[in-house]
């Protein structure tokens, strides 16, 4: 399963845990997982964010690849000027 | 490198440096930027500002504006659609659009001196300002804050007592707007086992991005209901989409035409005047064209945040760096969203801590809406770390930039806003300038050297581009994206190398937005590598299009068909004579019609850029005058496609970077106006005022991308203000911890010294 890391602001949704295994091929299937084991973290993961996928950053990951393995960072989303 | 990589490949245009093809135009002041559109029976537009910082509208009166001969329309708060609560994304600066709407034109209250109360269309220039000063306003003046430490005291006045968490319920009432917090491991307990802690607090006034050409834009409404918009900006999609969310419009209702754009380093990732003119134009029925004066951009757009902020590092006496944790404060202006969440990510970014964490506060305060600036949040941050990782150095006697390659970031380690790095070229970076001569040239009295390191991520967002082959073999290329930094030149760079033609024969052209799929902003370093890898994948489809042309004109397997050296060949019978493009193309029309391919996907891939800067200053104890007399400016590029490009890039980046430590700051009078609102009195640096600035590429190619490219146009303003404060301090001794160390505030220093 990906280890999944959380932003510190999300934690009283996991009961403190800030880094989590949830199964899932996808970033809607993580999601999807992550809401089923802490209610109301889907919501939260719900609006304009960006994924690290294994060191990789993706804007609006949505249908993005995990893998059994993979590392994924939420982070808040990069722009720039 | 990926499967389609250029390594091993040689490479005839990537790494050259031809002629720039916009330079012509340029030079010779044929090329159109913002105010240079006009339309028949076309209108102009003015607005009127507030000239309070903060206070109520209780009522406008327009009637006898209305009645001045020339005047065609008027719009106010009022006439412009409630915008619900949606994020939108500007820049680096996630906002709402609801505050977005209200910036644009006030509803019900004003905000900051210069927020746009009412906007004017008439047929000339001057009976529109005329009638902006028949428009009658009744304000109720209300307490206002103007810095984070007054508008969070418990007893600060409100900017807003309306803001909404994302469910849409109210905020307990504070000016504090977001708070957020990265990091990992425990930099409390860490720092107990530290020999050396650092701990300080630093200060940043606002900043304007220097663009010279002003906020322009001309808008004309059909009857309709069509609508067109020449502008200058960081987007035609965006402005696209801004505006017609803001007015209730279709998306394919408006066309935007992307003009020339004479600097925007952020400053132009959203929207001010445009969503204005369309509604005039929408009611007088004319085109409405409206030109911002210097003093309205400096009063009503947005300027880098202001900021305040607290590190603190312990390390092994040895220089091993245990922990580091930062307090950022960061100005967001009159509406939600500073650029905190990158300043908080990147601040301990170059370098590998165990135990890292950032505690971010956007707040608010009665000043324009803050906007992205060229690493948005990275350099005020960079200043805070770097110039403590300096005081480090100087504590355990270790050279500085040994004491950055014992910590620096790698392949692997786990960044401190959390995914491990791939492959990053941040020591590379260091040891290249370890090794120039700068770094250990002779200095004479009064004289210093800073160095200081910087990090920016790069975006890869959402991109399109279009590649069409013509009829005489040359061969069209469609970006969406603006072209503030040299993408036509890279993308047609890559195009040629794709096809193995000259890069004469390459013609890249920004479409509006009706003639190529959405890109989102040029901004983030993105465009050469999120748009570039667009176009290398349009080439590529193109050329298996020419490859299955030339296998029909001569009857065989396509499989037997390959492209080199700009033709079709056929692998295995050499007397089959090869097909150019312009063979292929002329054809065209007996093997399938016309060859194109368009290219659209959200961009992986992205490769993080770093920079190293050594700075050398030389002050005038009698005046407090620092001079930068030779800097030299280090950063991986990845791949430089156009290396002129790039080094202008980090040239300008610099630039921009020592102003903001030496001179520039918005400097309010106590109501909250700006007393500096023009480039006399905002001091940004001439060339008359800089040293050649020599730029340095290194490249570690980022193996993601299909040439390596990593973006660049962000990285070389991080590492500048703490390059200078640190060659400051070496020059004089003295910490300096709030910005800009001008002339005054460096005599000051000065004298409490001696």
């Amino acid at each position: 399963m990906a280890r999944v890391f959380l932003p510190r602001s999300l934690a009283p949704y996991t009961g403190g845990a800030l880094e989590v295994e949830v199964p899932g091929e996808t970033v809607r299937a993580l999601i999807a997982g992550l809401e089923a084991a802490y209610p109301g973290l889907a919501e939260q993961l719900s609006g304009r964010l960006a994924v690290a996928i294994d060191g990789d950053i993706v804007a609006d990951p949505y249908l993005e690849a995990i893998g059994a393995q993979s590392e994924v960072h939420f982070l808040p989303p990069v722009g720039g000027g | 490198m990926s499967e389609k990589s250029t390594e091993g490949r040689p490479l005839k245009w990537v790494g050259t440096r031809p002629v720039r093809p916009d330079g012509v135009e340029k030079v010779t002041g044929r090329a159109r930027y913002g105010a240079d559109f006009a339309r028949p029976d076309m209108l102009w537009g003015h607005v009127l500002r507030s000239p309070h910082a903060h206070a109520r509208i209780r009522r406008i009166d327009v009637r006898r504006a209305l009645e001045l001969d020339g005047v065609k329309a008027i719009v106010t708060g009022d006439d412009l659609p409630e915008i619900a609560s949606e994020q939108a994304f500007v820049g680096e600066e996630p906002t709402d659009y609801r505050m977005l709407s209200q910036n644009v034109l006030a509803r019900g209250k004003v905000g900051y001196v210069g927020h746009a109360v009412a906007a004017v269309a008439a047929t000339t220039s001057a009976v529109a300002e005329e009638a902006l000063r028949l428009i009658e306003v009744d304000y109720e003046i209300l307490p206002h804050v103007l810095d984070v430490l007054s508008a969070t005291a418990d007893d600060a006045p409100l900017v807003h007592d309306d803001l909404c968490d994302r469910k849409g319920v109210k905020k307990n009432p504070s000016n504090i707007a977001n708070e957020i917090e990265m990091g990992h491991g425990d930099p409390e307990a860490a720092f107990t086992n530290a020999d050396v802690v650092v701990d300080r607090s630093f200060t940043t006034q606002a900043v304007h991005q220097g663009y010279i050409e002003p906020h322009a834009c001309l808008a004309e409404a059909g009857p309709d209901g069509q609508v067109t918009i020449w502008c200058s900006s960081q987007g035609q999609f965006m402005v696209r989409g801004y505006t017609a969310k803001l007015l209730g419009l279709d998306l394919a209702q408006v066309r935007v035409v992307p003009a020339e754009i004479g600097g925007g380093f952020g400053g132009k990732t959203t929207v001010y005047l445009e969503p204005l003119a369309v509604a005039l134009s929408q009611r007088s029925g004319r085109p409405v064209k409206m030109v911002m004066s210097r003093e309205e951009v400096f009063r009503a757009t947005g300027p880098a945040s202001a900021t305040r902020i607290r590190v603190k590092i312990g390390a092994t006496k040895e220089g091993q760096f245990l922990a580091g944790e930062a307090w950022l404060d960061y100005e967001a202006g009159a509406f939600p969203g500073s650029s905190v969440a990158a300043g908080s990510m990147t601040i301990f970014a170059p370098y590998a801590f165990e135990h890292a964490r950032s505690h971010g506060r956007d707040i608010l305060v009665n000043k324009p809406k803050s906007a992205a600036y060229r690493a948005p949040g990275a350099p005020m941050a960079a200043f805070a770390v770097e110039s403590v990782v300096d005081d480090l150095a100087r504590q355990l006697e270790i050279d500085p930039i040994d004491l950055r390659l014992q910590n620096a970031a790698r392949e692997g380690v786990q960044s401190s806003f959390g995914p491990r790095y791939k492959r990053i070229g941040f020591v590379e970076t260091l040891q290249a300038a370890q090794e120039h001569p700068h770094y250990d040239a002779p200095l004479q009295p009064n004289q210093g050297r800073g160095v200081a390191a910087g990090m920016w991520f790069n975006a890869g967002l959402q991109s399109s581009a279009a590649v069409m082959v013509n009829a005489d073999g040359s061969v069209s290329v469609i970006s969406g994206n603006p072209d503030i930094g040299g993408s036509r030149a890279s993308l047609a760079m890559m195009a040629a190398e794709e096809f193995g033609i000259e890069y004469e024969k390459v013609g890249v052209r920004i479409g509006d937005t009706a003639s190529v799929g959405y890109n989102d902003v040029t901004g983030g370093s993105r465009v050469t590598l999120a748009t570039g890898k667009m176009v290398v994948e349009a080439s590529q489809e193109v050329i298996s299009q020419l490859c299955e042309r030339a296998a029909k004109v001569w009857d065989v397997d396509v499989k037997r068909v390959h492209w080199a050296d700009g033709k079709a060949k056929v692998l295995d019978d050499e007397a089959i004579e090869p097909l150019g493009l312009a063979e292929i193309a002329t054809g065209a029309a007996r093997t399938g019609g016309p060859i194109q391919a368009i290219a659209s996907g959200s961009v992986r891939g992205v490769g993080m850029s770093f920079g190293v800067h050594l700075c050398d200053v030389e002050v005038d104890p009698e005046t407090g005058k620092v001079d930068v007399i030779r800097y030299t400016a280090f950063q991986d590029a990845g791949r430089a496609i156009h290396p002129s490009y790039v080094e202008g890039q980090i040239q300008g980046g610099a630039a921009q970077g020592i102003g903001w430590a030496l001179n520039e700051e918005y400097v309010f009078d106590d109501s909250g106006r700006l007393e500096n609102s023009g480039f006399l009195d905002y001091r940004m640096p001439v060339a008359s005022d800089l040293p050649m600035i020599d730029a340095v590429i290194i490249e570690v190619p980022n193996p993601d991308h299909p040439y390596g490219v990593r973006g660049v146009g962000e990285a070389p303003i991080v590492p500048p203000i703490p390059a200078v404060v640190n060659a400051l301090r070496a020059a004089t001794g003295v910490c300096f911890s709030d910005l800009p160390v001008s002339p005054p505030r460096v005599l000051e220093a000065l004298d409490a010294v001696s």
